[in-house]
């Protein structure tokens, strides 16, 4: 977690986190998964909190999976949209936050199609501050969910091979993966053509290769959104979606038995991934929005409790 | 009238310090006596004050006036007090202003301003195609009549190489030399860093070096082939210096400009999402650097240009892809040269100095500053031992969107004597 000068806490990248961080967070989001499995999903924990979804994008599931966590835990929500608001008048995002920062909210999840908005309103106001998706740069939460995720189907992270295949370049979800998977130990490659991998990825510290092949032998392939609305026309990616899909796409002859597959979403069915796959016992896909819910719960659980709470996340159990 | 500036009087004064003229052969302690803004005579004096350094005042070659269309970012009074802060003695700003500086009238009508208004000498250079359009070249024999200093697109690239081709021909009527900023579009497209590890790290579009690079030889092969001298702006590439380098062997003339940012900085700066950091071309590897001060040291690069780009508080305080680019450096110029470079051994003083002052002012045609019995005082007197902050509110260019905000720099301008009037005085 990364700290302001105030002593609040955020969680704007994953370089924010120590290994410490994730396993605690992962080990709070087990102990809340079990409280879902509960008659009332409930819990009284952040009664009196508010929590403030700020959404520069669209967003389906990263969106309804705060509002979500933050209800699941009995915090006030609130969500605001680029459009319909006075953004849409031309206000700045720092005059945006200095407004809603008057109400007071505990957290500001920040969604927003420029890289460093997170750190904007981080900087503006005293809420705690989670990027849920800045421009191509960060999504954290989303790779917290996919470790959990990966941890819950093998039992372990460290040296865990996980293919991840598709649109690093325009991706935000490979970035913070990457750096996610070499924090635990596991060991990340990226597989795409090379008009799609942003030269000198390779100095994160993970394999690269171009050849589809290359995810013969992974524990988990994770394919990515073809980011088709970020290809503007002539920018000339790659020549074809079909001559993608023939190269890259996680077709049933590509997954070996036992190897797992997952995709952050919204995916495109028969571009990245073939719906045989995606529809498979191999696919994880559902249950990673599962575990979107439970994780985001433990890190607005994490956020605002006391160092003392946070350390014992198993107290939840006896809530 | 190439460089106008207001009247005033002229002063008479005497200073004791190490005297470093380059190009004068100069580097011992001694007095130099100006009278009415004349140098009369230069003594040898022993025990000159420790850390003081006289030397020629410093000519930029690339500075943005904003004037006219921004004056809320930046006028002439607040520019060219900034310049006179930062130990310069004469300037020269670019045309991408709103409107372009494309037509004599707008011309004439900058300089009679500068006239009035101009604390240090400014030179005013005019577009090379009407509107920076790349499309139509300007009257540019009917500007330079009216006092344009060079021609540029400065901000954009003459992006057809037939228009480059005809301008660099024409500009043998105009005879003016013609500065280049090279930048391949198709290629920078909507890059907002340099291309390499830390781009693709943060995942913000790359904007590769070899955009640079590929119109910087465009242009060195056209320029051979028309004969004509041009001037490179603001180079931040390693393949750009050699390529520089390899014409000159080769007899072209050429200049060529690098930036304080440039030469003291690199792309991990931007880890920092600082709009302040971003700037065109953007801050380089520490590869790319190493090469331009390698290029200072051989000459190769002859220039330090400070791009001086102000930009209103408003419009850098947003996400760093919605920024507009460019940084200030009229004011920070020598503190950071000496900081990064002279002090961490990468340069000597004195060619800091050659390049800050004989070498611009020649590339561009200007009169070059001396420090010799007879020459008119442009002088500056540093203190390189005075230590400061570099502090929003204390800046006199209306913009502060510096990339050295809250840095610590050795080495500070004590006074300015620009066409040999004192200017600036701390």
């Amino acid at each position: 977690m990364s700290t302001s000068t105030d002593g609040t806490r955020h969680l704007l990248g994953v370089g924010d986190l120590d290994e410490k961080d994730v396993e605690r967070i992962l080990d709070t989001a087990r102990a809340l998964a079990r409280s879902l499995d509960r008659d009332v999903k409930k819990l009284p924990t952040l009664r009196g909190r508010l929590v403030l979804n700020l959404f520069y994008e669209s967003s389906t599931r990263t969106l309804s999976s705060f509002e979500l966590a933050a209800k699941r835990l009995s915090a006030d929500t609130m969500t605001l949209r680029a459009s319909g608001s006075s953004v849409d008048k031309g206000e700045s995002l720092r005059d945006t936050a200095l407004t809603l920062a008057e109400y007071e909210p505990d957290v500001i999840v920040v969604r927003h199609p420029h890289i460093g908005a997170p750190q904007i309103v981080a900087r503006t106001t005293r809420a705690h501050v989670v990027n849920a998706g800045d421009g191509k740069h960060q999504h954290p939460t989303q790779a917290l969910l996919d470790l959990f995720t990966i941890q819950e189907a093998l039992g372990r992270l460290e040296g865990v091979s996980v293919a991840i295949v598709g649109d690093v370049l325009h991706s935000r979800v490979a970035r913070s993966l990457v750096e996610a998977l070499l924090l635990v130990g596991a060991d990340p490659i990226l597989v795409a053509p090379p008009t799609l991998l942003p030269r000198g990825i390779e100095e994160l510290g993970c394999r690269v290769g171009h050849r589809i092949e290359e995810i013969a032998d992974v524990d988990v392939v994770y394919a990515l959104r073809m980011q088709s609305e970020r290809m503007e026309a002539g920018a000339a990616f790659v020549p074809s979606l079909r001559e993608y899909t023939a190269l890259y796409g996680i077709t049933p002859g590509r997954v070996r038995p036992g190897q797992l597959v997952m995709h952050p979403g919204p995916m495109n069915r028969g571009v990245e991934i073939d719906p045989r796959v995606a529809d498979s016992g191999a696919s994880l896909v559902t249950t990673q929005v599962r575990s979107g819910l439970v994780v985001r719960m433990a890190i607005l659980y994490d956020l605002l409790t006391s160092p003392a709470a946070r350390a014992v996340p198993l107290a939840l159990e006896v809530a | 009238m190439i460089l106008a500036s207001r009247n005033g009087r002229l002063d008479t004064l005497t200073i004791r310090a190490r005297v470093i003229d380059p190009t004068e052969g100069l580097d011992a302690p001694a007095s130099v006596k100006v009278e009415d803004g004349i140098v009369t005579a230069i003594e040898p004096a022993a025990g000159a004050p420790a850390g003081l350094v006289l030397a020629p005042a410093f000519v930029d070659p690339h500075v943005h006036l904003r004037t006219p269309g921004r004056e809320d970012e930046e006028t002439i009074v607040s520019g060219t007090e900034a310049a006179a802060a930062g130990g310069y003695c004469a300037i020269v700003a670019m045309p991408n202003t709103d409107p372009v500086v494309d037509t004599a009238s707008v011309l004439r009508a900058l300089v009679e301003q500068a006239l009035e208004e101009a604390v240090v000498p400014t030179g005013f250079t005019a577009a090379i195609s009407k509107g920076q359009r790349g499309e139509e070249l300007t009257e540019m024999a009917e500007l330079a009549a009216a006092g344009a200093v060079a021609f540029t697109d400065d901000g954009r690239p003459v992006a057809s190489a037939g228009l480059m081709r005809r301008a660099l021909a024409y500009s043998a009527v105009a005879d003016r030399p013609l500065a280049l900023h090279c930048e391949e579009p198709t290629l920078s497209r909507d890059g907002q860093m340099h291309e390499g590890a830390v781009s693709a790290e943060l995942g913000l579009a790359g904007w590769p070096s070899v955009a640079e690079s590929l119109m910087v030889e465009r242009d060195l092969a056209l320029a051979a082939y028309e004969q004509r001298p041009i001037h490179l702006q603001h180079l931040s590439a390693r393949a750009s210096v050699d390529a520089v380098r390899r014409a000159r062997a080769e007899g072209l003339r050429v200049s060529a400009e690098a930036t304080p940012h440039h030469l003291c900085a690199t792309d991990e700066l931007v880890r920092t999402l600082d709009p302040n950091a971003k700037m065109n071309p953007p801050l380089g590897s520490e590869d790319d650097r190493l090469a331009l001060v390698e290029g200072i040291l051989d000459g190769t690069i002859d220039c330090i240009a400070t791009d001086h780009a102000p930009h209103a508080r408003h419009e850098k305080d947003v996400p760093f892809e919605q920024a507009p680019f460019g940084v200030t450096g009229l004011e920070t110029a020598f503190g950071a040269l000496h900081t990064f470079l002279v002090r961490e051994r990468q340069v000597p003083l004195p060619t800091v100095l050659e390049r800050l002052s004989a070498g611009p002012a020649r590339a561009l045609g200007l009169p070059v500053p001396r420090i010799a019995v007879g020459a008119p005082a442009n002088l500056v007197l540093l203190d390189l031992e005075a230590e400061w902050t570099v502090r929003e509110d204390a800046f006199r260019s209306r913009s502060a969107n510096s990339w050295l905000l809250g840095q610590i720099l050795v080495g500070a301008v004590v006074r300015t004597i620009a066409a040999g009037k004192v200017v600036f005085s701390t």
